[in-house]
């Protein structure tokens, strides 16, 4: 959903951004990918500065994790906007589990989340594309062995 | 399902039940769900958010499928051949037997949250009065119905909880929002001559005000708010004597199916 952010151009022909340099927000976006510098809307102290995004009106963006089995991990499903924390679990709750999807919710502020960046990649993942040797790929696999 | 199904055991000692008291109250607690489910669908693309929007929906979809269970049951008891469907869109305003809590409109969300403070917190009195019911069929919707109605209760406290303790708009907001809905209290707890015709299947509605009253005037002081003292009280609901706000309700909800009966999805 986020990875067009990869692509904003940098300058071009494209439609025109207005404004210079800092605005490309990811408004609506998921906060567990940002771009460097974006800030973070924050929930805003009502009459702080009276500007709002939207119909949002400052309400903070949450991720959410499901746990669907006894045993399994949390995974990540989604995000969505509530007023504090006790509200994105209810929230969550009624957003992602109306099909008896999980036996557990956690709930993370996505400000909290600290993501490496797209710009991090080549230094971030490259380097282990060629070391096959961290594969378990040189045992020969006895007969009869599932699930491996 | 209105007889005992195989041997019948209870006939012998038990004293008949009164079958035309039962009908009524099971289309009493049909009528209350059904019509409040109709009112929090009329949210729906209007809610704050569209996190609300989709609470304020599951809310009422439960509700719509207790209405469901209790309007067949209730047509079943009747013997005459109506099926839910026709309970929901045939009949007209003096036929139903809802208490005037749930007609009423939504108002803001505030009139929302605090009518649905009220009717959940009932609610969840009344099944858990029901669990122990002699009949089995409301004992076994209870338990179904209960924790859906634990979690309605729940999303109304919180709410009123925030916007009571909010900023003084929503305060002033949410204090006018129960002030609006609670001259619809009483009418809930007013005992009536059904349910003293079912003693051991119905549950007594004023015996279930004290627990309800500890729950909801603690949200109400935890949010800062003042219990309202209101100067009329509602009446009538249970024997078809309904506020104007049905009559708007009803060509609503019942259209479709008057106008094509029959339809299917």
């Amino acid at each position: 959903m986020s990875d067009d952010k990869d692509q904003i151009p940098t300058s071009g022909p494209v439609a025109p951004v207005h404004g210079t340099g800092t605005d490309l927000t990811a408004a609506g976006g998921h906060g567990a990918v940002p771009i460097s510098g974006v800030p973070v809307p924050e929930p805003e102290p009502s009459g702080a500065t009276g500007h709002s995004v939207g119909l949002r009106k400052g309400w903070p963006l949450w991720e959410v994790f499901i746990r669907a089995r006894r045993g399994l991990s949390h995974q990540h499903v989604g995000s969505l906007h509530a007023p504090d924390a006790a509200m994105a679990l209810r929230n969550a709750r009624d957003v992602y589990t109306r099909r008896g999807e999980g036996v557990s919710i956690w709930i993370i502020p996505s400000s909290a989340i600290t993501a490496s960046s797209p710009d991090e990649k080549d230094p971030f993942f490259d380097p282990a594309m060629d070391k096959a040797y961290r594969h378990p790929t040189f045992y020969d696999v006895p007969e009869g062995v599932s699930h491996l | 399902m209105t007889s005992p199904p195989v041997s019948g055991t209870n006939t012998a000692s038990e004293p008949p039940v009164d079958q035309t008291a039962l009908a009524l109250y099971v289309l009493g607690l049909g009528d209350d769900a059904l019509i409040l489910a109709q009112r929090l669908g009329e949210w729906i693309t209007r809610a704050p958010q569209i996190e609300e929007d989709i609470a304020l929906g599951n809310i009422a979809l439960d509700l719509l499928g207790q209405a469901r269970t209790l309007l067949s049951y209730a047509g079943d008891i009747e013997g005459g051949g109506r099926d839910e469907d026709d309970l929901a869109f045939l009949r007209d305003e003096r036929e139903f037997h809802n208490v005037q809590l749930v007609e009423i409109g939504n108002g803001d969300f505030a009139v929302t949250m605090a009518r649905q403070l009220i009717f959940s917190a009932y609610q969840y009195e009344l099944y858990s009065a029901l669990l122990t019911s002699t009949d089995q069929t409301l004992s076994a919707l209870a338990a179904k119905a209960v924790k859906e109605v634990d979690y309605h209760r729940d999303h109304a406290a919180q709410w009123v909880l925030r916007l009571g303790d909010g900023t003084p708009e929503s305060h002033d907001r949410m204090q006018a929002g129960l002030d609006r809905v609670w001259p619809y209290v009483e009418e809930i707890f007013d005992s009536t001559d059904v349910v003293t015709a079912l003693p051991g299947i119905a549950a007594e509605p004023a015996a279930l005000r004290p627990v309800w009253a500890g729950y909801v005037e603690n949200v109400i002081a935890e949010a800062t708010l003042t219990l309202p003292t209101p100067k009329w009280r509602s009446r009538g609901g249970r024997t078809g004597y309904h506020s104007e706000n049905l009559g708007h309700l009803l060509p609503e909800m019942q259209n479709l199916h008057r106008s094509h009966p029959g339809a299917t999805w």
